[in-house]
């Protein structure tokens, strides 16, 4: 479902006299449908930096990024953004919404921009919320004011509202409550048998044993840089 | 899919001076572009040759009409382009009294868009105009109150349902949110974010706001000195800036 291959990147900062700084080369993954992969390496090894790219946030300096049969390192923004919508979902550490929209429709936004209707993606997003423990009574308030979990909560909520065949998940689990924990592990578990491929970032070594089925150290990619 | 504008090369020049140069791009049905860049880098000046209002020294604008398909709207006759500002287009000015008609009530403002595109039914023009103002969050008990009694957030959203009830496929924003409290940004960016999904509308918004573009805009277009220095996705844009220029733009935004 999603294969990298031979993929690099640097950084030129030209404000800072031009410095150029290569962080990966030579790049290769493969996730098979159904499959968990765990990103590891220490904190700078570029593991968000690769999940950035597969999704088409950062720039792919050369290589490929297959995801279905697009390669997001060529794509052009239409597709990208086409991919993004019914293929490839992505739960990040942060919630970036637009301020005064009530969760219940920050949730559902996702399932709205693939041609849902209302009702049923407001369905669907309650369900979600309700299984996330995010109390009732914070349904139509906007996230933004939310506490870090309640808002990582939602953001899980959002990520998994739209059947995704393949997804990536910047540490779902960080900063959540061993009952959330589990639901989310469970929700990730549930997401592999219908066949979804994933690439996961965990710290939690635990988690991580529970849900994934190989780990792949990103420190290798960033250690092929020539010096 | 047939691009909905599809922009050649377009220039403009004040004298000697560059306004814009050389801008090409295609925006397709229910796209949002954004275009941002300092005071003078011309982005206001290529979205007035795109909306029929300056006149480019060169360049093609090719617009997909509903009867004929792609014409370009720049060898289009003035009563053919002056239609099409009223139905296809819509143009929300960052001032809202460049936009609305400050002598008439509010109702007035949305209806007369109505009238100009062949509606008579005065009964229908009210229900049409109040189903708006209703929409954009203006009271009902404020519906024949002129807008110069409307604040400035209210007087902005006037002026989108004035622009939006013809039912438009394509509406150029200057600055939409400019000079507005943060909180009233807040809901006017909700609003359109919203109308645009709803509407199916395409958009090409010009901001110097980076945070108005991220939450509006699918693409982004970054310009200086006339001339369009990076494109491409949004957050790609604004995350893994990749001209010396985008980089400084990006990290001088002031953090809250």
């Amino acid at each position: 479902m999603m294969e990298i291959s031979n993929l690099s990147k640097t950084f030129t900062l030209h404000n800072q006299e031009a410095a150029v700084i290569p962080v990966m080369e030579g790049a290769n993954l493969a996730v098979a449908a159904g499959e968990c992969v765990a990103l590891t390496g220490e904190s700078g090894a570029g593991k968000s930096t690769l999940m950035r790219m597969i999704y088409g946030n950062y720039l792919a300096a050369s290589g490929h990024i297959m995801v279905g049969d697009l390669d997001v390192a060529r794509a052009s923004p239409r597709e990208i953004l086409t991919l993004r919508r019914h293929v490839l979902g992505y739960v990040s550490q942060f919630l970036r919404v637009v301020p005064r929209v009530p969760t219940l429709d920050v949730v559902a936004d996702p399932l709205l921009a693939v041609g849902t209707s209302r009702q049923e993606a407001r369905a669907r997003a309650g369900a979600l919320l309700e299984r996330l423990n995010v109390p009732h009574r914070l349904w139509q308030l906007s996230p933004t004011t939310f506490s870090g979990g309640e808002q990582q909560r939602v953001n899980i909520a959002r990520g998994f509202a739209h059947a995704y065949p393949a997804m990536l998940l910047d540490e779902p689990t960080a900063s959540l409550d061993p009952v959330n924990r589990e639901t989310v592990l469970q929700m990730i578990l549930e997401a592999k048998q219908r066949g979804v491929a994933i690439i996961g970032i965990f710290h939690d070594a635990q988690a991580r044993r529970q849900v994934c089925d190989r780990e792949v150290d990103v420190g290798v990619f960033a250690r092929r840089v020539p010096a | 899919m047939t691009p909905l504008l599809q922009v050649r090369d377009v220039s403009r020049y004040y004298g000697p001076r560059i306004g814009c140069a050389d801008v090409s791009f295609e925006l397709y049905p229910g796209e949002v572009m954004g275009i941002v860049g300092e005071s003078g880098s011309g982005k206001s000046t290529l979205l007035g040759c795109l909306a029929g209002q300056l006149a480019p020294d060169a360049g093609e604008v090719l617009f997909d009409t509903r009867a004929e398909g792609p014409r370009d709207t720049l060898k289009m006759s003035e009563p053919e382009r002056r239609m099409l500002g009223r139905t296809d287009w819509a143009f929300v000015h960052q001032h809202a009294r460049d936009g609305l008609r400050m002598g008439v009530s509010a109702g007035g403002n949305v209806g007369e868009r109505l009238m100009a595109v062949g509606e008579r039914h005065y009964g229908e023009i009210r229900t049409q105009a109040l189903d708006w103002l209703g929409r954009v969050e203006i009271p009902d008990d404020r519906v024949d109150d002129r807008p110069r009694a409307f604040s400035g957030g209210m007087q902005q959203r006037l002026q989108i349902a004035r622009n939006l009830v013809t039912g438009p496929r394509l509406v150029f924003m200057d600055e939409p949110t400019g000079g507005l409290d943060v909180s009233v940004q807040a809901r006017l960016l909700d609003l359109l974010r919203g109308l645009v999904r709803e509407m199916g509308l395409s958009a090409i918004i010009v901001t110097h706001d980076l945070a108005v573009v991220r939450l509006l805009a699918d693409r982004l277009m970054v310009m200086k000195d006339g001339r369009v220095v990076e494109g491409g996705l949004t957050d790609q844009v604004l995350d893994d800036p990749q001209h010396e220029y985008t980089q400084l733009l990006v990290s001088s935004v002031l953090q809250v």
